[in-house]
C-alpha cells in the first residue's frame, strides 16, 4: 500500500527553485533513501514533503490524502513525522521532556507509546532526567528520533541521520533506523552515507542539481558501476 | 549596611518580577519589550483604582489585615490586576507585535514600535490620574519590626517578599510540570524544532505574554504598596530591568530573577555613598560593565 507520495514537485527558497519536477513514492513498511551529492536538493525535497517549504508545483499526498500546502504541525497529526539534520533536539530539556514534547499533540494517555520508543532506545530510558544539552552527537540523533516516533508516524522522514557521526555511532544509527522499520514505520533518509544507507533501503532515488536522474532497488543501485561511479564517489 | 542590603533585596524581588517577564519574551520571540516596564505602572494603576475607586463604590470594607497597610480591597484588587495586565499584555502583542513578526520586520522596527508602545500606556495612565505621585495612604507609617543588625522591616515588606517568593515558585512549578511550561522552554530553546513536533506555537506566544505581563503587573502593583505609584515608575524601572536580564543571560527565568535581586541590592547599598538619585546611574553602569565583561550574562543565556 503507497503511504506517500509527492507527484513533480518543483520547490526552493522565494524565488530561486532547487528542486525540479521530483516524484518519489514510498510503500508501507519500506525503506527509501535519497542519496546524491552535496547541494543535490535532498533536504529541500524532505522540507518540501513536510510542508517547511511550500512547493511552487506538485501534489503532495499521505495515506491517500493531499496534504500540498499544509503546515507541519498540521501534517505531524496525519502521521508523518520529520527529523531535521541539525538542531533536531530540545537541549535545555531532559531526555524525558523532549519525547514528552514530541507527544505534544495527544490528548490520550501516550504512557505505552514512552516505553515502546525507551524500548527502542534503552540508553534514553536509564538517562531520561538527564539535560539533552550534555549528550552526544549519537545520543542527541537517538532523542531526536525518538521524539519524532512519539506520535507513532506511519511515515518518518530522516534528514541525514548519520552527518557528523563517528563511524562506529553511524553503524549503530543505521541499525536503529533498521529496528523502527521494524516497527511497521515507513521510512525515507536522506543520506550522505550513500552506500550505507543503501545496504538497509528497500529503493532508492538518486539526485543530483534538483533533479531525479536515477531509481532502482538498493542493491542494483549499489551493483550499477555507472551510478556507482558518477553519484556514489567510484 | 545589613538594613540597606535588605531594602535593596525587597526592591530586588520587584525588579525580578518584571525581568523574568522581559527575559522570558525575548527567550521565545527574540524581541526586546521596551514597553515591560510601563506594564508595571499599568499594573500599579489598575490596582490603584479598584482599591481606592471601584471597590468603595462596590461598599467592599475598608478594613485591613493584622499590621499591613491593606486589606480585603487589596487581597481582591491584586490577582484582578494581575489578569488585566496579561490581557493588556497579549493584546500589545495581538494587535501591534505580531503582524509586525508576520510581515518580518527588523528588529529597529519592533524596537520602535515596543518604544511607542510605552509612551501610549504611560500617556494613557498620565491622563487619567494626572502627574502627581500616589500613595494608598499617605501619611500613615505603619510600626516597622526590629530585627537584629539594626534592621528594620515593614510587615509590608515582609509580605511582598512572600509574594514574590511564592509566583516565582508558582511558575517554577508551571514551567517543570505542565505541558504548556515544557512547551514554552522548548519554544524558547528552538521554535522551528517546536514546530515540526506539533507544538501550537502561537498558544505557546499568548502564554508567554499573559504570564510576562501579570508577572510585571505584579511587581508594580508591590511598588505601589511599598514605595508610591508614579506614570513614570514603569519607565525608570526599564534600565534596571535590562540591567538585571542581561546579567542573568538573556532568555534565562532563574538568571533574571537573581539579576533582579542583584540590581535592587546594588541600587539600595549605592545611596550609602552617592545621593539617591544616582541609583538609574548604577544599574547603568552595571549593564554597561556586563556587556563589556560578559555578554552572556552570569549564567549564560543565548545570544542575539
Amino acid at each position: 500500500m503507497r503511504v506517500l507520495e509527492a507527484r513533480n514537485l518543483t520547490s526552493g527558497y522565494g524565488e530561486t527553485d532547487i528542486l525540479h519536477d521530483v516524484s518519489i513514492k514510498l510503500d508501507e513498511k519500506e525503506i527509501v533513501s535519497i542519496i546524491g551529492p552535496n547541494g543535490a536538493g535532498k533536504s529541500t525535497l524532505l522540507k518540501t514533503i513536510f510542508g517547511i517549504l511550500r512547493p511552487s508545483q506538485g501534489v503532495i499526498e499521505l495515506q491517500g490524502e493531499e496534504i500540498t500546502g499544509l503546515s507541519p504541525d498540521k501534517i505531524v497529526r496525519k502521521g508523518m513525522s520529520y527529523v531535521p539534520q541539525v538542531d533536531n533536539v530540545f537541549p535545555s530539556l531532559t531526555i524525558q521532556e523532549n519525547l514528552e514534547m514530541g507527544a505534544f499533540v495527544r490528548t490520550d494517555d501516550y504512557r505505552d507509546r514512552l516505553q515502546e520508543v525507551y524500548a527502542l532506545f534503552p540508553l534514553l530510558k536509564e538517562r531520561r532526567n538527564q539535560k539533552v544539552g550534555s549528550l552526544s552527537g549519537g545520543q542527541r540523533q537517538m532523542v531526536a528520533m525518538g521524539r519524532a516516533l512519539m506520535l507513532d508516524p506511519k511515515v518518518l522522514l530522516l534528514d541525514e541521520p548519520s552527518a557528523s557521526l563517528a563511524p562506529l555511532l553511524v553503524e549503530m544509527i543505521f541499525e536503529k533506523i533498521v529496528d523502527i522499520n521494524k516497527t511497521g514505520v515507513a521510512i525515507v533518509v536522506v543520506e550522505q552515507n550513500a552506500r550505507e544507507t543503501l545496504k538497509i533501503s528497500d529503493r532508492g532515488y538518486v539526485l543530483a542539481m534538483g533533479r531525479k536522474v536515477f531509481e532502482d532497488t538498493g542493491k542494483a543501485i549499489l551493483e550499477n558501476k555507472e551510478v556507482g561511479k558518477l553519484y556514489l564517489g567510484g | 549596611m545589613a538594613e540597606l542590603i535588605v531594602y535593596g533585596i525587597v526592591l530586588g524581588s520587584i525588579i525580578a518580577l518584571g525581568a523574568i517577564g522581559l527575559t522570558l519574551v525575548y527567550g521565545i520571540l527574540r524581541f526586546a519589550n521596551f514597553a515591560h516596564g510601563d506594564l508595571m505602572t499599568a499594573g500599579a494603576f489598575i490596582a490603584f483604582f479598584l482599591v481606592t475607586g471601584l471597590f468603595p463604590w462596590l461598599g467592599i470594607p475598608d478594613t485591613t489585615f493584622g499590621s499591613l497597610s491593606f486589606g480585603w480591597r487589596m487581597a481582591l484588587a491584586f490577582p484582578i490586576a494581575m489578569a488585566c495586565v496579561a490581557v493588556v499584555s497579549i493584546l500589545l502583542d495581538r494587535i501591534l507585535y505580531r503582524p509586525l513578526r508576520l510581515k518580518r520586520s527588523g528588529s529597529v522596527i519592533l524596537a520602535m514600535s515596543a518604544l511607542g508602545a510605552s509612551f501610549i500606556i504611560r500617556m494613557i495612565v498620565l491622563i487619567l490620574w494626572g502627574a502627581d505621585y500616589r500613595l494608598y495612604r499617605p501619611g500613615v507609617l505603619r510600626p516597622a519590626i526590629q530585627l537584629p543588625l539594626e534592621i528594620k522591616i515593614r510587615p509590608d515588606q515582609i509580605f511582598l517578599l512572600l509574594v514574590v517568593l511564592t509566583l516565582v515558585i508558582l511558575l517554577y512549578l508551571f514551567l517543570q510540570r505542565t505541558k504548556m511550561g515544557k512547551a514554552m522552554r522548548a519554544t524558547s530553546d528552538n521554535m522551528e524544532l517546536a514546530r515540526v513536533s506539533g507544538i501550537d506555537t502561537e498558544r505557546v506566544i499568548i502564554w508567554t505574554w499573559g504570564i510576562g505581563g501579570a508577572l510585571a503587573g505584579a511587581g508594580g502593583i508591590l511598588y505601589g504598596i511599598d514605595v508610591q505609584l508614579h506614570g513614570g515608575m514603569g519607565w525608570n524601572f526599564l534600565l534596571p530591568l535590562f540591567a538585571a536580564t542581561i546579567l542573568g543571560g538573556i532568555g534565562n527565568m532563574y538568571g533574571a530573577l537573581i539579576g533582579g535581586l542583584v540590581m535592587g541590592v546594588a541600587q539600595q547599598v549605592s545611596t550609602a555613598y552617592l545621593l539617591p538619585t544616582y541609583k538609574p546611574a548604577v544599574a547603568f553602569i552595571v549593564m554597561i560593565v556586563i556587556l563589556l565583561v560578559r555578554p552572556q550574562g552570569i549564567f549564560g543565556g543565548r545570544r542575539a
